[in-house]
Formats: structure tokens, sequence, C-alpha cells
């Protein structure tokens, strides 16, 4: 799990191109939208095909979304508990 | 007719030219084949929100209209007009190598939404809030000058003022693209001798100007644009005349340019088509070039405009952009002279005021 949480918070900063943040930056309930890191409704696309390809986990219905990418701790144990691959 | 004046102007190239006198002072020379941007700080103009979904030719715009609009003192333009050969080919190329490694699956908004041409000109406005006219031009190393022409057809149709720019990038795979057709040089070719590598090719560059165009000359005022013409296809040995129907068209003969601004840019194929004025028609005119310092890419020629209006203003010719000895008491009448490949030919003409 903390593997995962480490590795989620690199792949957002990379993918999301977040050039002023670290992996350390991050802390693992910091919210990802709004006051947090500041992600918007892009940033969720992106991160629903981060689940896809990475995890191979379809996100069928979008309200359940703003549960999952609440937090780096909400994400991980989300895909903890669902991922295909 | 209007009279429609560059009354602002915003340059990021390959040289500092955050200010005409820095760029006097610094200008220094380029020694790869493939010129990258000096960058600006970014962040003095974009919103670190908007900023990381930007790519290089994106925030380069941004970044040079912005300054164009400022130094004009226009807080909203009524038309934005970019002109752009290649596009965002940064993000082109990203996508479409996702399109590819992922088996047409899993594909990410951003890079998309970023990749068209007209992504450059929809920033500006985004940034801005400006719902107004916005039109990109793609026509090759013309792209700049269509939007010239519609700027002026606009101020002739009674807008006020008008932002209109150049952009290109360099994005890695169609830069590769370039040099596999062997349209960048093989050689290392420094900009003094670039004229002289006689080599094919050319030193290949981007840049974003943009200009703030206005029907009212102000304090700030460059020069007067006066006129543009493009011919995309015509034969070497008609240009000659096109050239002269053009300046007579706006009431001048050749012995009136007091300055002439080429795009030579080093490639031996076809730089015979520059030589061939300088050493006929245009022998007896000042000529300067400046592809030297800013490199070769589709909208350079905006490059080209930027300096001939800093030279219309301030009256001075530096000695790094001279072609020739020729020298007048007065510069006034300014034309530009641009081609690529032998193709995509432009006629600029600039009044100073």
């Amino acid at each position: 799990m903390e593997n995962l949480k480490q590795e989620l918070k690199a792949k957002i900063i990379e993918n999301l191109n977040l050039e002023d943040f670290k992996v350390e930056d991050i802390e693992d309930n910091d919210p990802l939208f709004g006051d947090g890191l500041g992600l918007d409704s892009i940033d969720a696309l992106e991160l629903i095909v981060m689940l896809d390809k990475d995890y191979g986990i379809k996100i069928s219905d979008p309200k359940k979304g703003k549960e999952i990418f609440e937090s780096i701790q909400t994400m991980a144990q989300f895909i903890m508990d669902n991922k295909t691959k | 007719m209007a009279h429609c004046y560059i009354n602002g102007v915003g340059c990021v190239s390959t040289q500092d030219t955050s200010d005409y006198k820095i760029f006097l002072e610094t200008q220094h020379e380029l020694t790869e084949n493939i010129v990258r941007v000096h960058k600006p700080n970014y962040r003095d103009f974009i919103k670190p929100a908007m900023i990381r979904r930007m790519a290089n030719g994106v925030k380069n715009g941004v970044v040079a209209s912005a300054i164009a609009l400022k130094e004009a003192n226009i807080k909203m333009p009524e038309a934005i007009i970019t002109g752009t050969g290649m596009g965002c080919t940064i993000d082109s190329g990203k996508f479409l190598k996702n399109i590819i490694d992922n088996k047409e699956q899993f594909l990410t908004p951003t890079a998309f939404i970023q990749s068209t041409h007209n992504t450059v000109g929809g920033q500006i406005a985004l940034g801005l809030q400006c719902k107004a006219y916005n039109v990109t031009y793609v026509h090759k190393a013309t792209s700049f000058e269509a939007s010239l022409v519609d700027a002026l057809l606009m101020i002739n149709d009674n807008e006020t003022n008008i932002l209109v720019g150049g952009v290109d990038e360099i994005g890695d795979y169609s830069v590769r693209l370039h040099q596999l057709i062997g349209l960048v040089k093989n050689q290392e070719t420094l900009s003094n001798g670039l004229l002289q590598s006689n080599s094919k090719g050319v030193v290949y560059g981007e840049g974003a100007q943009f200009f703030a165009l206005e029907n009212q000359k102000k304090e700030t005022t460059y020069a007067e644009l006066i006129d543009v013409e493009i011919y995309d296809n015509i034969d070497e040995s008609e240009i000659h005349n096109k050239l002269l129907q053009f300046l007579k068209t706006n009431g001048l003969a050749i012995a009136d340019v007091d300055l002439v601004v080429l795009g030579n840019n080093g490639d031996v194929k076809f730089d015979f088509i520059y030589n061939n004025l300088q050493d006929n028609l245009l022998k007896s005119t000042q000529q300067i070039y400046y592809k030297h310092l800013s490199g070769e890419y589709h909208t350079a020629s905006s490059f080209g405009l930027w300096i001939a209006a800093q030279i219309c203003k301030i009256q001075e010719i530096p000695k790094f952009l001279k072609l020739n000895n020729k020298e007048v008491a007065t510069i006034k009448n300014v034309l530009l002279y641009n081609q690529y490949l032998g193709e995509n030919h432009s006629f600029t003409l600039l009044r100073s005021c």
C-alpha cells in the first residue's frame, strides 16, 4: 500500500505536469481537487484513463469519482480493492 | 483606406528579445542546427494552473501577445489573428504517439486539446477572456502574412485594434522528419557563416512574435503597416516584376525603398532567389537579413517584421544585420521579402512614422 501511494504521487506529478510539486510535498490525505493540488475536470479524465491503463480499472459510475479521487489515500485503497493487473 | 499602425510588439525568439536594447547588446551566435527560444520567465505572464498544460509554442505565443498588448495599452483586442506553419507539433506528436503506443486505447485529453493549430489563439483569448474574432491561418511560410492581410482588411473595415502574430515551435518528432528529408543542415553552421555555408537545408528555429495593430498613431507607434502581398507559387523569373508591381500599387518605385529586409536562410538550393534580387533589382538598396539570429521556421518572417519595426522606430541598423554597405539618412519605406523552399513568397511594406 505504501509503495502504491508513492507510485501514485509520482505518476500524478508526471502525467499532470505538476512542475512545482515533488512526491514528498503531497500528503496521503491532501485533497487532490480544489484547495489541495488544485486539479480540475480535465485532470479527472487523465486520472480515469490512468486507472484503466495502469491498473485495469474501469470507472463505470462517474458519481463515484468524487470519492475515489478525494486523496492519494482513497485512490490507493480503491486500486487495491479493484485492480485487475 | 484606413491607416494601420504597429503600436506594440512582443517577441520570444532564439535571442534575448525581451527588450530591443538587450537584443542589440547580447545578440549571440547560433552554433547548432536546431535552435530553441531563449525562454522568458513564463510565470510572470501565465497563471501556474494554465502553464502546466501548455507546450512551448503556446507559452511563447501567450507571452509575446501579452507584451505587445501591454505596450500598446490594449486591454481587450477586437480580434486575435494568429499565423502558424506547423501548429502545436509537440502535443500533436505526443497525442499521435499515444495512439500508436496504446493501440488506440487510453487516450488522454490534454495533449489532444493542446494539439490543434489554433491552440495559441485560443489560449490567448482564454487568458484575456476575449470573445472577439479569433482566427488562425495555416499556410506554410505565408501563415503570418495571411494573418497580416486579414488584420489589414479588418482595420479597413473599421476595427480599431487587432492582435496579430506568428508562432511556431520545435517538436522533436517533426524536426526529425525535417532532418530526414534534408530540410535541416547536416553539418554545424555558425550564424556568421550561414550565408556562406554552401550547403542544403537550414538552421531550424522557433519563436513567437505578436503585434498590436491600431488605426490610430500614438506614442508607442513603431511604423505604419502599408500593404502585404502573397504569392504561393510563382516562377523565380516573375518575382522581379511582382515586386515592382507591388511597389507601384503602393505608389512607390524601387528607388523609394530605403531598406529591404530579406529572408535568406543559407539554403544553397533556394538562396539564389534572394541573391538574384540582391545583385540586380535591389543592388542599390540597403539590405539586411535576420534568419542567422532566429533560425528558419514557417513564421520566421514575423521575427523579420519585429526587427523592421524596431529599425523604423530607432532609425539605426545594427552591423550584424547588414548584407551590404549602402546607407540612407532616413529610413522611411521598408520592404520585407520572404520565401521558403522556393515557394510562399511574400512582400510586406512598412513606413516609418
